[in-house]
């Protein structure tokens, strides 16, 4: 038999304290109260899975099935980890299983086994200040940075958006990934500087040009 | 500095990412800050990757398609529903009952619609036990199949491959001299006490021809 719903009835609860009960109510059986959970990083699992995947299709499917496993195995979940980790870490682990599934990866993971040796040089030193977050509000703004982000070699993007978008710590990053720590720690590097160049060159082309920076500085 | 000694724009760039994670001792992130302060270009470095970790981190970054929450509601709703119905109730076991219903009975029919040939030969033996993949050849007009290379194939021009359980489905009997050991095997066991139950449960596939006992 159901639980009562208690999470429902206490709306006001604290995000942390909110996310705790919700667990507790799922775990007890509640699984209608399941997408309440995972709403707020819905987004971020799609994030997950097309950084792995490159395809809107194929990532959503997996967010699904991201999603559909975190249900049947919520009991399995503990407290003392974090939920979005956790479900962060079963949405890579998909996505990397569909993308052995469909060889893909023998196309791409050519390149894995060159240029994490020699050091990367940083190509711009303009003047910079920070770019307002109000910038994201551009449509426009929001594809350069993607197109950025996707034109990186997939074991630095990977990387990149484990550790930047989802908020892995190295840590949680190599182990999703099954790679080392120091790997991270050098694909993280190379990720955010070859980012900030390729977003350099951008600014030349007037990205940001309706930004409010003054003239002759570059947010870089 | 580090230990007393400043640092360089190559060791500032490689560590730059480890310094924004706060990844680097305190020694030199003493050095570091003491650059950042005198040289430009580190600067520019170190702001250009603070806009970068700022932006893709805001969550406004991340494009969804249209609809995607909406389709990921429904799905997990549907899958809600389903668990929700528990295998306590009659709904829940009588899928897999039905589900097996019909895989029996459909193995059954599909088993008669196999046509059962009738040995070429009635005085031969059946044989036991041959494994079911095994490559083995026949010859027009011959009653018998053989190993590959078997001395006594008769007709060897006008010979097909084929497997095992093919030929014995065609009603073709093993080779008493390439395959004895499999029909040794079937004359000992004939006139055992085997029970016909004993023979079903036997991991080894019966390669005796439907119908034929």
């Amino acid at each position: 038999m159901a639980e009562p719903n208690v999470v429902l009835n206490n709306p006001g609860l604290a995000g942390t304290t909110r996310e705790q009960e919700l667990i507790a109510a799922v775990q007890r059986g509640q699984n209608e109260l399941f997408y309440e959970l995972v709403r707020p990083y819905e987004r971020r699992v799609y994030a997950a899975a097309l950084a792995i995947l490159r395809n809107e299709t194929d990532a959503e499917d997996v967010a699904q099935e991201a999603m559909l496993k975190a249900l049947a195995n919520i009991r399995q979940f503990r407290a003392e980890a974090k939920f979005s980790t956790w479900l962060i870490q079963i949405t890579v682990n998909e996505a990397l299983m569909r993308r052995r599934r469909e060889r893909t990866a023998v196309m791409e993971g050519i390149d894995d086994r060159r240029d994490e040796e020699g050091e990367y040089t940083p190509r711009d030193f303009a003047d910079w200040r920070e770019i307002p977050s109000e910038a994201l509000e551009r449509k426009e703004v929001r594809e350069k940075l993607a197109e950025a982000l996707a034109s990186l070699d997939r074991k630095y993007r990977e990387v990149f958006v484990l550790r930047d978008v989802e908020q892995l710590n190295i840590q949680e990053t190599a182990e999703a990934l099954g790679i080392s720590v120091a790997s991270v720690k050098t694909r993280l590097l190379r990720a955010r500087l070859m980012l900030r160049d390729l977003l350099a060159g951008g600014w030349e082309q007037g990205w940001f040009s309706r930004l409010p920076f003054e003239k002759g500085s570059k947010p870089w | 500095m580090v230990n007393g000694k400043a640092v360089n724009c190559e060791l500032v760039w490689r560590e730059i990412s480890n310094y924004l994670e706060d990844d680097v001792d305190a020694g030199l992130r003493t050095a570091m800050d003491e650059h950042f302060r005198t040289c430009k270009k580190c600067a520019s470095v170190l702001a250009g990757m603070q806009n970068v970790v700022r932006l893709y981190g805001d969550e406004r970054m991340i494009e969804v398609p249209a609809g995607y929450g909406r389709r990921l509601e429904k799905r997990l709703a549907r899958d809600a529903r389903v668990r929700s119905r528990g295998w306590s109730t009659w709904s829940a076991w009588l899928v897999p009952v039905a589900a097996l219903v019909l895989i029996t009975g459909g193995l059954k029919w599909a088993s008669s619609l196999t046509v059962a040939h009738p040995l070429q030969s009635e005085h031969a033996q059946p044989g036991r036990n041959i494994p079911p993949d095994m490559v083995v050849v026949v010859s027009v007009g011959a009653k018998e199949f053989h190993r590959p290379g078997c001395e006594v194939i008769h007709n060897k021009d006008k010979t097909r491959t084929l497997t095992a359980t093919e030929a014995i489905r065609e009603g073709y009997v093993p080779c008493v001299r390439c395959l004895r050991k499999y029909v040794q095997v079937a004359e000992a066991e004939t006139g055992s006490e085997e029970s016909e139950s004993e023979v079903h449960a036997d991991a080894d596939l019966d390669m005796r021809p439907r119908g034929v006992r």
